[in-house]
């Protein structure tokens, strides 16, 4: 039973309640009419190059994957590692892409990526098809946040629910009031501190347990690289397609294009793909967290036995922060990570609300409204959409939600032809990009299903070959091959097309 | 591919595609020698794939910004 630290507790409280104060006050923050989607929902599109930073570097490197990554590390041992590869091709494909979706969203005021294929391909049922696949994929990863959370949570010694039902309540409340202006300064303290615990770990640890050559020799040497065998499984081709598959997903998810569009030029995102790498060596270092709590042993330690027992290899990081740090310090490190869960869950939880208010309420129920009372429903979906996460891991269904966030993963890459190669051509047919996006869920969810939702690997045979790849990459090429094939057919059919974009609003 | 004259591909956006090939083709790196400090070939070279990710970004932003 961990028991209740004092000093950890009442530093991690009082960071806790600086961010609260912090995120209230935020909606006084660059002051805007947030009775405008665009203000409330995308901070007003005014953010610099250096906001944008740190908000997106908060949304896209969550509390999730600073306890997962190195807990997968721990377990797995390398395979963890294409974390890294994958957040460092992510923003070549930001640099490339993503200009453009700023361009053209300024230019058509379009605050989500269902807006832009609703404009681009004329499509309604397109559009919602994207809207949806957002809101389902991101829900979970709400979840996921709390998992997060739980886990430091129970590091301090806090048992029970109430101590989430607090912060999320919390978080709810001034995202409600204050909008993305909220996650975005309170994002620069969760930096802050992310890149204090990273720096002292990287210090401390490393020296405590007598070098880096010590720490990998913890690691079973079988772990410490990828099998050599080119096709085994899981190997080196699971762990290129992963990375690469996940790359071309991050930025199709809705928090990233919240993000994105709250910028306030093109040439801001593209400075951010230039400078969000930093995160990424930050998410480097941390994976290499769970080859340390292995040379610390932690995992043998009967203080530890109960979180282990509860929350898996999960509580790898933060046992080892326990381990590892004096108490004040441990109270940082888990209020960067607890924080670092309401930057994410704050900005997704707006990316659902702006999908749902702008392309299901306002396309299907509420073609009137007007922009006061399209502010309002978004405002009271944020809430929704958080309390049903609340509500999903209070039931005990933080399972559930990790196959679910593995299925997000394998959905949303199935909207890159209709948002991403829409960026830069129209001639994919709106019917035959619904049919590959079908085709592509179809797909994916089949092979996921195929190892009970456990594994986002399936072995493909190809000409004898088995080749472990990807489920998500897979599918997409699957569905990028149907959406081509079809809109030749389309396309010969009948030349009419819908769209509302020029070519300049891209530039 | 592209309409807008600012967003046209120049051939120095060819230098994208060194990333991809240095991060994703495993093989080059499924090694744990030379290490560096104690740490393996194959987490040191990846973390210092993504600096110098970050790197040719930066180059290809500076030569788009020129003309």
């Amino acid at each position: 039973m961990t028991r209740l630290d004092p000093v950890a507790l009442g530093v991690f409280i009082a960071l806790f309640l600086f961010v609260t104060v912090l995120g209230f006050f935020a909606s006084r923050w660059r002051r805007g009419d947030l009775t405008q989607l665009s203000e409330w929902g995308l901070g007003g599109r005014r953010f610099g190059s250096l906001v944008t930073w740190f908000l997106l570097g908060g949304d896209l490197y969550t509390a999730y994957t600073f306890v997962a990554v190195p807990a997968l590390m721990f377990g797995a041992g390398a395979l963890g590692f294409f974390a890294v590869p994958y957040a460092a091709v992510a923003y070549v494909l930001m640099f490339l892409a993503f200009p453009r979706f700023w361009s053209v969203a300024k230019a058509k005021g379009y605050v989500t990526g269902a807006d832009f294929v609703r404009g681009r391909f004329g499509s309604r049922s397109l559009a919602l098809a994207i809207a949806i696949t957002g809101i389902v994929a991101t829900m979970p990863y709400i979840a996921l946040q709390l998992v997060g959370m739980e886990v430091v949570l129970a590091g301090l010694g806090l048992h029970g629910e109430w101590p989430l039902i607090v912060a999320f309540v919390v978080l709810a409340a001034y995202t409600y009031a204050s909008g993305l202006r909220a996650p975005a300064m309170i994002a620069v303290v969760k930096d802050f501190l992310i890149y204090a615990t990273v720096i002292a770990a990287i210090l401390i640890i490393p020296h405590e347990l007598g070098g880096y050559a010590k720490i990998f020799s913890a690691v079973a040497s079988a772990k410490l690289t990828l099998p050599t065998d080119a096709f085994s499984n899981p190997g080196q081709f699971s762990y290129a397609t992963l990375a690469l598959g996940s790359a071309m997903a991050l930025f199709l998810y809705p928090h990233a294009a919240t993000g994105v569009l709250s910028s306030s030029s093109r040439h801001v995102v593209k400075r951010n793909a230039v400078a969000l790498p930093a995160y990424s060596i930050v998410l480097g270092l941390i994976a290499l967290l769970g080859f340390m709590a292995l040379a610390a042993g932690v995992q043998a330690m009967p203080r530890y036995a109960e979180g282990f027992k509860n929350f898996g290899n999960n509580y790898a990081v933060p046992a080892l922060f326990l381990q590892m740090f004096p108490s004040w310090f441990v109270g940082v490190a888990f209020a960067a990570i607890a924080i670092g869960a309401l930057v994410p869950a704050a900005i997704m939880s707006i990316a659902c609300a702006n999908l749902f208010t702008r392309n299901i309420y306002r396309e299907f129920f509420k073609p009137d409204c007007t922009p006061k009372h399209e502010s309002q429903v978004a405002k009271i979906v944020s809430l929704v959409v958080k309390g049903g996460a609340l509500i999903f891991i209070l039931e005990g269904q933080a399972k559930t939600a990790i196959e679910l966030q593995l299925l997000g993963g394998i959905w949303i890459i199935q909207t890159l032809p209709a948002v991403m190669l829409g960026l830069y051509t129209r001639w994919l047919h709106h019917r035959a990009l619904l049919i590959g996006w079908i085709v592509g869920i179809g797909a994916g969810t089949w092979m996921a299903a195929e190892s009970s939702f456990k594994a986002s690997v399936y072995v493909l045979h190809i000409g004898g070959i088995a080749l472990p790849c990807y489920a998500a990459l897979s599918s997409l090429v699957l569905n990028i091959a149907v959406s081509v094939v079809l809109s030749l057919v389309f396309n010969a059919m009948s030349n009419t097309r819908n769209d509302t974009t020029a070519a300049e609003d891209y530039a | 591919m592209d309409g807008g004259k600012k967003g046209r591909f120049r051939l120095i956006h060819l230098l994208l595609i060194v990333p991809f090939v240095a991060t994703l083709w495993v093989p080059f790196y499924n090694r744990t020698q030379p290490d560096l400090a104690g740490i393996p070939f194959f987490y040191w070279y990846q973390l210092l794939w993504v600096a110098l990710t970050a790197l040719i970004l930066f180059i290809v932003y500076i030569a788009e910004g020129r003309e």
